[in-house]
Formats: structure tokens, C-alpha cells, sequence
């Protein structure tokens, strides 16, 4: 199964599509505008029919796997079932037709709905105001990063680094790095949370936040949160949280009250808002009390009912997006909230905890759990053993899985476990669903037992085999080192493309 | 509840084989001064009542037709064709996770490959990348790169260039230590020139002079583009800028109150390795078939962590489907008609405004497109008394640059037919 | 190969009079996978002993490049620029990496054979 480029599609006698003309007198560019402020040549974009267009991708569309077919058991991801209400929600004329430089007045059900978003926000995870503007969770981290250091300068404060732990997701650290801190990392313990007596060691008066995620990215619930929140407020440094593990506790605990001066949401993750192949998605950012005066700017206000945008904040860390943030995901993600209430936040984050419980148990005799349970949201286990006695390793698994119609877990994240498969089921997965996975776990760990070497050749199934990334990067850095005529990043007509 | 799956007897049977009591023992690592009785929102509701309460705030809008539509300001109404939403509303497009598994994954990864070769093509540059957040990061990103690659620490906004864009520029420039200085000329410690064409009020710049000036300090060239003008006017690659950036809502995109977009960035051949976010490339499997893979994977966050050029983990993949869409239905004429059609109309316009008591083009020896600035007396209560008429107005430029008071900016494409011009025309003559 | 000597972050460097090689261990390369590409500094440049000069960069990892001992640049593998592989098929021979003219003594904490393999065979388990 393969589908052909739009551009090998692309015939040159195909009209253009039928549009309207222009009805009133005027020049044409030609006839104004200087020569050599125009195109030479008409851009090479490919020319097809809408029903060739619509078939190539439909075609296309049948080479993905997604939530809407495939059961994805991705780690730290979260992909649950994204309402299909949400969709309609968005769709609505009067969200999707706004202009952002309406008058305030004639957007007040906008506005109203970004308020109602923050004060849910506000309320799940325990703090004060909540900015809606970032466009995704990496830009939320920056952005409280960047809210913690305009306070901390604002008070006369010059601190320099950001700590880290070694399980964390890779944007922590480069969050930390562009908003212009040094990160220094803190280790885990032996028990997968992390290490207090090492977390003592690096704070000191440099000490501008610890990044934390709760529960972390094991899976687990660092049962010492008060007293590290104690640890890093008596420095003078801040806590900062990273809301990738939301899912978990929504209803059960807060963020807020665990002593968090700054949390992070993905509206994609926990709140539905699809994820479309890798965005958009939205990273809201809750703040304490004093942090709120460096929100980014606008903030939305509400007196008597009137709503309106404040763009007079002088100290604000300034504007982190245009417009406002990608409106269109906080309806999806405010619709979720309506239709599923306190009541069912809650019962949703007890029934991902059950569900990872559950999936943990089925394949704890197949796969080494390096920690103790019980887990919250997701677990990761480990393929080390695997890897050592047959050669198979965690992403042998993965591409395994595909065959059998799963997508695959998490591989290789987190860091701190050799051969790590992090998987994170989520309260939408069925209980039959769990059963097949965990079946198809089993016999994939009994072929790697007994013939290793088929499983390096999976995934079969899937419309191309594993590919060559080894020489596509060489390729690629063949081009950029003048060496290669042959981008590999795009379609280069044939006649350009010298052999 | 509304998306749910287990029932009370699945919550019983996986809680027993767990071996457990209940979900308390589940949660026995929270300490127990943490725990939350409940949340403080209001219970869940029906589909029909949620969509009800929805609906109603949508309806609390005032949403203005298309035609009459003349404010644009960086987001146009355009004409979306209903392809565009039969793609990206296929669940097997908007429903896919990151393409981290290539071989489960091709056909978001070769959407993005087509739409990395539709901008490359409509910006004549070399390589662009799987898309970023909006027009004003991806201003900020290619500062980034520019700082990066020149070692330099000051930036020149040149012109009016997006003040929205310039915010979020100079909000990411703090944290990296990049200075962003208004106009001037050029120097030893410029790392790039940032230039928008047409720029903010709808004037065309002088791309070739800029980016000439830019290279003769030793700086880059970073040019801010509408994609739709690339049509008509020279591409950024033809004028030797080293980068172009832009905002990509017009391809096929709702104007969303403002989101979600996409942000498009392209580069020259050298730069590519500085390129933030995700890159899509080809490679082959062993039986010899073609497929798409995440390319240069190592100079991003999740491999570089602190020592990455950028901390973007997304891109905008279903917006930037939706953009490949649009472009591959117009097809290279397609585009150039719109774009003409829009220059057109905008000049029609533009003529029979300048023609109205007391209102004159504020720049008349300027250039433009689809979009002019117009000094227009009493201009709030004039856009105040369109709106009362249903007409969405011009913009009013002056609340973010003093100079500009009284002028305002007028926005033409395909879809402000020539009677929506007359009726605009006779609100304000009425 | 006697004389040659390791570091911590799994470089080596062997000295030769005031001339040193430099290149990343056999250990690192197979960490690492298969290498596609090695962002490397300029002749004539000086390093100071641990100072990073670049990178090494495989489909999934990237990592920096330390100097084992302080010098000037005087010559880069060239050949690694369209043959990045060199690293893991010969690292301590074709996959060479930087020539130095050594400023001062080579630091006293590179390790000797023995102690760079215990090292690794640590870290292994």
C-alpha cells in the first residue's frame, strides 16, 4: 500500500478550479506594481481535480493509525477519546467566524468562555489565574519559566538555574535553556521518585525553580511532595509543574495545594481536544497570586458580568502567541469540561489509575516492572532482560504491537530505565481492550523466547516495513554539506534533480 | 458519564485482580492531607444540554458574513474549499497521535512532506519544516536561528512589521538574551533583519534593498511573508533572504477568534540544521518501498534537551494538512487568481475610499495588495456605525502606533464581492 | 594500542611529542548506533583540556565532544564529513577526529586501559 506524491499526481492539463472573478474595474499586478517586484515563474505547486484530490487523501488517510480506530497505549501522551461534540462545538459559526480584532462587544460569548475555562482550570488544579494563551505544553513550560524569573527580578532576585529531574521529557530542560537559566538535574532514587538528599545538594540561593511533574514520569506519586515543596520554598526558589500527568488526579488531588507556585495543562491531553497528528494543541499555564501581575498580556477580565481583555499589565512577561491562543482548542477543551462535570473528572482520573493498575497486573509476568506499584495514570516497565538473554528490544516490541493493530507504547522515555515501554491506557479504553492488548503483550514476549529473530523483521502488516533512517540522515546531511543535489526533505521535480 | 467505558462490575472485577480492596488502596502513595473531597464545578450534563449551553455562548457573538468582511490585520476571510474540511475532519487525520511510528504513521508524515514541498516551492527557498505554532513564533524561532548562526545578539524589526509578532519577538528574546532594536541600519552585531511583505498596513517594502543591506552586514535576511501574495510577488528565495516565515491561516483556515494556525518556516540550504521543530523526510524499507520518516531528529528537544535550538515539541499537523489541502486545490493558477482577483478589488476600493470627504491613502506613493491604510475622519465612530450595519470595518492601526492616528487599515479578497464594495461604500457615504 | 588514554566521557587520545590524536571509543561509538553526523570545529582553533568542540550525532542520540587535553587545532578528519560511518567501523583508526598541538601536559585524570574498561564494564550493568 503506497500512495503517490501530490506532485507525481500533478498534470499540467488540468484546470484550475472554478473561482470568482473580479466584477469591478481595477489594475492587474502587472500593471502597477515594478518587474522585479514579481514572480518570475509560477510557484511549482502540484495541479489536480478535487475528485483525484480527495482520493489521494482518503488514500492517505487509510496509512494512518489513530484514536479513533487504534488503541494508543503511549505513555505520557494520554490519548484518550476525543467527543466527537467537541468537533461540532468548535465548528460552531459563531466560534469559527469571529475576527480577532472585533470589537470587544461583539464577542462576548468568546470571552465568556475563555473566563468559565479559566475558573475550571483554575479549580481542577488549585490555583488562582489561569493564561490561555500558549499554543502548546513546551510553550507553557517557557512561559511559566519566563513568569518566574520577571518575579523573582522584580524582587531584586537573580537567579540563574532551573532544576531538573533525569526522568523529566526533554523540554524541560531546553524550556529552561531558552528562557535563559542554567539546568542542573537532580537525580531519581532507587525507588523511581526523586532523590531529596540529591534535590538538598543542588538547591542553593542560585536556585530559581524545581520543574516537577506529579505524579512523574514513571508513573509514580512522589509521596514526599510536602516536604520537597518545604525544601524548594525555603530557598526562596519556586515550583513549577509540569501538567503532562494531569489525567491522574483530576478530582483526587491539586497541584495548587501540593505547594505548586506554577502549573502547566495540555488541553490535548487531558481535557480532548484532538491531537491532529502532532498539533494543535494548547498549554495553558495556572499561576499563585504572586505571579499573577507577569501573566502574559491580554488577560481576560469580567466586572458585572462585562467581560473585556486587559492589555494594561506593566509588568507582564509580555505576549507569548498572537491573538489570543488557539481559541479553537479552548472550546473543544471547555465542551469536555461541561459535558463531563466535577463528578466525571473525577471518575475519569480514578478509572485511568484503575485501568494502568489493571494493565500493570496482566503483564508484570512478561515484562520487569523495575518499580513498585501501586502506579497512578500509567507505568513503565522495562525490556532489559529481553534485550539481554534473546536481543530483543523495546522497540522490537513496538513494531511487534503494530502488527497486531495496536499502536505502541512509549519506548526509550523515560530516560532513567534501560529499555523503558511506558504505557498509559486511559478511562476510555474498554476493559476487553485491555485483555487483548495484554494477550497480544504475552505472545509477543513468548515469540521473543523462542524466535527472536522474527520479531526484527515486524511490523509486516503496516504499509511500509521499518525504513532506513540511517541513510536517510545520511543523505540529508549529504545535501546540507553541498555533497548531494537530493534535498530527501521535499519533492524535487525530476528535470531538477540530477542523478 | 458521558465517555466512559467501565461499568460498576469491570470497576469490581479489575479492581480484584489487581488484589485490591478498593480505590483507595490504589492511591494510598497521596498523602492523605492532599486528598480532595471533590471538585468545586458543577456536575456533568447531557450531549443535549451541554451543546445547548455552548450554542448559547457562540450566539452571544456577533459573527459578520464573509462578503462584508473587510478587517484583516494578519487573519482574512478567504473562500475555504469544502475539500479542505473533509480532509482534516477524516478521524484517521485528526484523531492520529505524533508520527513517532513511521510505519503507522505515513499518511500524516507524507502530508507533511507535501505540505514542507508546497511552502519550499511557494517561497522558492531550499527546505521548510513540518510547520510551527502561528506567524508570530515563527518570527521568533528564525531570530533564534539567526542568532544562533551569526553568534550575534541584536535583531532590526524593519518597518511595520506585525506589532503582535514584534511582542511575542521580543518576549522570546529576553529569555535568549536577543536584543530587538526598531529600524536602523545594520551592524556588526545585527544577526538578522526581519522585514514582513507586504508589511503590517499592507505596503509593499523593499524586499531586494533590505535583504541587500542585511547581507552587506554580515546579517540575515529574515523575511515575513503572506503566502497568497507569493503568487504575485517575488519569493524571499529569488531575493536571496536566508529565511522566510509567515502565518498560514489564509489557507484554508477559520479565523477562529485568532487560532489555531500555523506558522510556516523556510530556510536555505545551510541554515537547515537550525531549523526548530520537526523536519519529515524520506527513506527506504528493506523490500525497497518509499515512505516518510522524522528527519534530523537529534538536534531537537527530546535528544538535546538544554542544548537544543528550540523547545517546540508540536507542530500544527492538522492545520498545516488543511493548508496542503487548500494549496493543492488551487493549484499555482488557482492562487494567482484569488491573489489578482484581491488586488483588484482592493484597488477598486481603495480608489472609490480615497474619493470619500476628508478620507485619503495614508501612504498615496506606497505600494500594496489587498490591504491599504486609509486616513479616515472620526474613524471609531465610522467603524462604529459599519458595524451597526453588519459590516465589519477596517482596523483601526493607531492603538498600536501614536504616528498612525486616524488611519486605517482596509482588507480585500475573493469573497467581498463588487455589490458588498457598494454597499460598503453607500454605509459610508450615508 | 599502548599510550592511548581515555576519558570519562569516552574520548581518546594518544601523544606523540607535542603532537596528540583524538578520536571517541569503541564503546561510545556502539552507544551511540550508527553515526550520521559530526559537527566538528575549525583548525587553528584552541581548546582548553574538557572544553566541548562538538558533536556526534546518530539517528536517535546526539552527543558532545570533550578534549581529552588542551592544544591547537591543526587538523580535522575531513573524511568524516561525507563518511560519518569511519566512526564505528574503525574508531580508533580512520575514524580519527582532531589533530592538536598540545599546550602543556596532558591532564593527570585520563585513564589507562584498564580503568577505562572498568568503567565501561560498570556502566554496562
Amino acid at each position: 500500500m503506497s500512495e503517490p506524491l501530490s506532485f507525481e499526481l500533478s498534470r499540467p492539463a488540468v484546470d484550475p478550479p472554478r473561482l470568482p472573478d473580479a466584477e469591478v474595474a481595477g489594475p492587474a499586478p502587472a500593471d502597477v506594481l515594478p518587474p522585479d517586484a514579481l514572480r518570475a515563474r509560477p510557484p511549482g505547486l502540484p495541479r489536480l481535480s478535487e475528485p483525484e484530490i480527495m482520493r489521494h487523501y482518503s488514500r492517505m488517510a487509510s496509512l494512518n493509525y489513530s484514536i479513533s480506530e487504534n488503541f494508543y497505549p503511549l505513555g505520557s501522551c494520554t490519548m484518550k477519546y476525543n467527543p466527537v461534540a467537541n468537533e461540532v462545538a468548535a465548528a460552531l459559526p459563531g466560534f469559527a467566524g469571529l475576527h480577532p480584532y472585533q470589537d470587544e462587544e461583539s464577542v462576548q460569548g468568546a470571552l465568556e468562555l475563555m473566563w468559565r475555562l479559566e475558573q475550571a482550570l483554575c479549580a481542577i488544579v488549585g490555583v488562582d489565574r489561569v493564561t490561555l494563551q500558549p499554543a502548546a505544553g513546551a510553550h507553557g513550560e517557557w512561559t511559566a519559566l519566563r513568569m518566574i524569573r520577571a518575579y523573582q527580578h522584580s524582587r531584586g532576585e537573580a537567579r540563574t538555574e532551573v532544576l531538573v529531574p533525569d526522568s523529566a521529557h526533554g523540554t524541560n530542560p531546553a524550556s529552561a535553556a531558552l528562557s535563559g537559566f542554567q539546568v542542573v538535574e537532580v537525580k531519581s532514587g532507587g525507588d523511581g521518585r526523586i532523590s531529596l538528599a540529591d534535590l538538598e545538594s543542588k538547591l542553593s540561593p542560585r536556585t530559581s525553580a524545581l520543574m516537577l511533574t506529579n505524579p512523574n514520569t514513571l508513573g509514580l506519586f512522589e509521596r514526599e511532595i510536602l516536604d520537597i515543596a518545604e525544601l524548594v520554598h525555603s530557598t526562596g526558589a519556586m515550583l513549577y509543574y509540569d501538567g503532562a500527568n494531569l489525567n491522574a488526579f483530576m478530582g483526587i488531588c491539586r497541584p495548587g495545594d501540593m505547594g505548586f507556585d506554577a502549573v502547566h495543562m495540555n488541553l490535548h491531553k487531558t481535557f480532548t481536544t484532538p491531537h491532529g497528528g502532532g498539533g494543535p494543541g494548547a498549554g495553558p499555564v495556572g499561576v499563585k497570586t504572586e505571579l499573577v501581575p507577569f501573566l502574559p498580556s491580554p488577560t481576560v477580565e469580567r466586572t458585572n458580568g462585562h467581560l473585556t481583555f486587559d492589555h494594561k499589565r506593566p509588568q507582564s512577561i509580555g505576549r507569548v502567541r498572537s491573538f489570543y491562543g488557539n481559541f479553537g482548542m479552548l472550546v473543544r477543551a471547555y465542551t469536555y469540561i461541561l459535558a463531563m462535570g466535577g463528578d466525571g473528572l473525577s471518575q475519569a482520573s480514578q478509572d485511568a489509575v484503575l485501568s494502568a493498575n489493571y494493565l500493570r497486573k496482566l503483564v508484570e509476568g512478561d515484562l520487569e516492572m523495575p518499580h513498585d506499584g501501586p502506579c497512578m495514570h500509567e507505568f513503565v516497565a522495562s525490556a532489559h532482560d529481553l534485550t539481554t538473554r534473546n536481543g530483543v528490544r523495546a522497540l522490537d516490541i513496538a513494531k511487534a504491537l503494530l502488527d497486531r493493530d495496536f499502536y505502541a507504547p512509549t519506548v526509550y522515555f523515560p530516560l532513567v530505565v534501560p529499555e523503558a515501554i511506558m504505557v498509559e491506557p486511559t478511562e476510555t479504553e474498554s476493559k476487553a481492550t485491555l485483555d487483548a492488548f495484554a494477550r497480544a503483550v504475552k505472545d509477543i514476549v513468548a515469540e521473543a523466547r523462542t524466535n527472536p529473530q522474527s520479531l526484527h523483521e515486524e511490523p509486516r502488516k503496516t504499509p511500509v516495513g521499518r525504513l532506513d533512517e540511517v541513510t536517510a540522515a545520511r543523505r540529508i546531511n549529504a545535501y546540507l554539506q553541498g555533497q548531494s543535489q537530493d534535498p530527501v526533505l521535499r519533492w524535487k521535480a525530476p528535470s531538477e534533480k540530477p542523478s | 458519564m458521558p465517555y466512559l467505558v467501565h461499568s460498576p462490575e469491570d470497576r469490581s472485577a479489575m479492581l480484584e485482580t489487581i488484589g485490591v480492596g478498593s480505590m483507595n488502596e490504589l492511591l494510598v502513595d497521596i498523602p492523605q492531607s492532599l486528598r480532595l473531597e471533590s471538585l468545586q464545578l458543577p456536575d456533568g450534563l447531557s450531549e443535549f444540554e451541554t451543546m445547548a449551553q455552548i450554542s448559547a455562548l457562540a450566539n452571544r457573538n456577533k459573527v459578520f458574513p464573509d462578503r462584508l468582511t473587510f478587517r484583516g490585520g494578519g487573519i482574512y476571510r478567504r473562500f475555504i474549499p469544502a475539500a479542505v474540511a473533509a480532509v482534516t475532519s477524516k478521524p484517521e487525520f485528526y484523531t492520529a497521535y505524533t508520527p513517532y511510528q513511521p510505519e503507522a504513521s505515513q499518511g500524516t508524515l507524507q502530508a507533511i512532506f507535501e505540505f514542507q514541498t508546497l511552502i519550499a516551492e511557494l517561497t522558492g527557498l531550499d527546505v521548510a519544516n513540518a510547520s510551527l505554532y502561528d506567524g508570530a513564533t515563527a518570527v521568533a524561532e528564525a531570530a533564534m536561528m539567526a542568532h544562533i548562526h551569526t553568534g550575534r545578539n541584536e535583531v532590526i524589526v524593519s518597518g511595520y512589521v506585525h506589532p503582535e509578532y514584534v511582542q511575542v519577538l521580543r518576549a522570546f528574546g529576553e529569555g535568549r538574551g536577543i536584543k530587538v532594536r526598531k529600524d536602523g541600519e545594520p551592524n556588526k552585531k545585527t544577526a538578522a533583519v526581519i522585514f514582513q511583505q507586504p508589511d503590517f498596513l499592507g505596503l509593499l517594502v523593499d524586499a531586494r534593498a533590505l535583504t541587500a543591506a542585511a547581507h552587506d552586514a554580515g546579517a540575515l535576511a529574515i523575511a515575513c511573508v503572506d503566502p497568497i501574495s507569493l503568487a504575485i510577488l517575488a519569493p524571499p528565495g529569488e531575493y536571496e533572504a536566508d529565511i522566510a516565515v509567515g502565518e498560514g491561516q489564509q489557507l484554508g483556515l477559520s479565523p477562529s477568534f485568532g487560532g489555531p494556525h500555523v506558522g510556516f518556516i523556510a530556510c536555505k540550504r545551510d541554515l537547515v540544521r537550525k531549523l526548530p521543530g520537526r523536519l519529515v523526510g524520506t527513506a527506504y524499507d528493506a523490500a525497497g518501498r518509499r515512505g516518510y520518516v522524522l528527519a534530523l531528529a537529534a538536534r531537537e528537544q527530546h535528544i538535546r534537551r538544554e542544548r537544543a535550538t528550540s523547545n517546540i515539541c508540536t507542530n500544527h499537523s492538522l492545520c498545516a494538512l488543511a493548508a496542503a489541502v487548500y494549496l493543492t486545490y488551487m493549484g499555482p493558477y488557482g492562487l494567482r487568481h484569488i491573489a489578482e482577483v484581491s488586488f483588484k478589488r482592493a484597488h477598486a476600493l481603495a480608489e472609490r475610499l480615497a474619493a470619500l470627504p476628508g478620507w485619503e491613502l495614508a501612504f498615496p506613493e506606497r505600494q500594496f495588495l489587498n490591504e491599504f491604510p486609509i486616513r479616515v475622519p472620526k474613524a471609531p465612530a465610522v467603524m462604529r456605525k459599519l458595524g451597526r450595519k453588519g459590516i465589519l470595518g477596517g482596523l483601526d492601526v493607531s492603538r498600536w502606533f501614536r504616528e498612525l492616528k486616524g488611519v486605517v487599515t482596509f482588507a480585500c479578497t475573493e469573497v467581498n464581492d463588487a455589490r458588498a464594495l457598494d454597499e460598503l461604500v453607500a454605509a459610508l457615504e450615508s | 594500542m599502548a599510550g592511548r588514554r581515555y576519558t570519562r566521557s569516552h574520548e581518546w587520545v594518544t601523544v606523540d611529542g607535542k603532537h596528540a590524536t583524538i578520536g571517541i571509543t569503541d564503546y561510545a561509538q556502539s552507544q551511540l548506533g550508527d553515526v550520521v553526523f559530526l559537527e566538528l570545529p575549525s583548525t587553528g582553533r584552541k581548546l582548553g583540556a574538557r572544553e566541548t568542540f562538538g558533536v556526534v550525532e546518530s539517528v536517535k542520540a546526539a552527543s558532545d565532544l570533550y578534549a581529552p587535553v588542551a592544544g591547537r587545532i591543526t587538523e580535522v578528519n575531513e573524511k568524516l564529513a561525507s563518511k560519518p560511518e569511519l566512526i564505528n567501523a574503525d574508531p580508533y583508526g580512520e575514524g580519527w577526529i582532531l589533530k592538536l598541538e598540545l599546550a602543556g601536559d596532558p591532564p593527570d585524570d585520563l585513564l589507562d586501559e584498564a580503568s577505562y574498561k572498568k568503567l565501561t564494564e560498570a556502566s554496562a550493568q
